[in-house]
């Protein structure tokens, strides 16, 4: 079912969304679901200040960024995302790649 | 356009999981950032990492060496024009201690952790951090004198855990 909300989204060729500002949490959500990754509060807490963050900034957070900020440490967050948290946490907050090298 | 999936951010390797081996064999300032930042690198984009220290890249994982690494600024070839210093003034007293506050500067205005903070990181992100058991023989050193996390490993021990693994060598 939540797979075809993702029908409505542009992503680009490497599956982040196109466009950040259209992001709602029922995207991230199905965004997750795709990804295969169970979201806690935990996730959400990482994935709300990314948003937060993107949009004070206009760039997807560091990971060491988001370790300073949020009280998610370094474990906790591999915890979290063990397949990639830069990536995986940038894509379900519906932001663009990371580029950042820390 | 594609939608997000799993198999878009999973790193090709040998077995799916792709793996990184980095031999770290100085122990320079300058040198000791490019392993480090290849690491985190791989291990925020989920891809295996085993990082074997030897000879004086042991310095980098040495509890009383990692605060205090230095770059040379005799005999130095790497050295970029911003720090180039000319050789018989980096002879002098104290250059070397200037170029590496100078370069620490740089680093942490980049938002970079110094040596040992970011090696309790990559320990934190799941990177397995080894001493070269040879080296450290040589040094008179053991696994006490090295930082939290690591652990001694013989080179073919080594070669058995980068089975399939892209091997860098700095």
């Amino acid at each position: 079912m939540t797979q075809d909300i993702l029908d409505t989204v542009e992503f680009d060729a490497e599956g982040f969304m196109v466009n950040a500002s259209g992001w709602t949490k029922e995207i991230g959500e199905a965004i997750a679901e795709a990804l295969e990754v169970e979201l806690t509060d935990r996730h959400w807490h990482v994935i709300d200040f990314a948003r937060k963050d993107f949009e004070e900034s206009g760039e997807p957070p560091t990971l060491r960024r988001i370790t300073k900020q949020t009280g998610v440490d370094m474990k906790e967050i591999y915890q979290l995302f063990p397949d990639g948290p830069a990536k995986f946490a940038a894509n379900i907050a519906g932001l663009k790649k990371p580029t950042g090298c820390i | 356009m594609a939608k997000p999936s799993r198999a878009l951010h999973k790193s090709s390797g040998t077995n799916g999981n792709r793996k990184l081996a980095l031999v770290t064999s100085k122990g320079s300032l300058d040198m000791a950032y490019p392993p480090l930042i290849l690491a985190n690198a791989a291990r925020m984009s989920g891809i295996d990492v085993e990082m074997f220290f030897t000879f004086w890249g042991l310095d980098i994982i040495t509890k009383k060496k990692m605060k205090n690494l230095n770059v040379a600024t005799v005999g130095n070839p790497n050295m970029h024009p911003s720090f180039h210093i000319p050789t018989l003034l980096g002879a002098l007293p104290g250059m070397s201690a200037a170029a590496s506050w100078m370069m620490r500067g740089e680093i942490k205005k980049l938002g970079f952790p110094r040596v040992p903070e970011f090696i309790e990181l990559l320990v934190d992100a799941g990177a397995n951090v080894y001493g070269c058991k040879m080296s450290m023989d040589m040094m008179k050193l053991t696994e006490a004198d090295l930082v939290d996390g690591a652990t001694v490993l013989g080179a073919m021990e080594f070669m058995d855990l980068t089975e399939g693994a892209q091997i860098v060598f700095v």
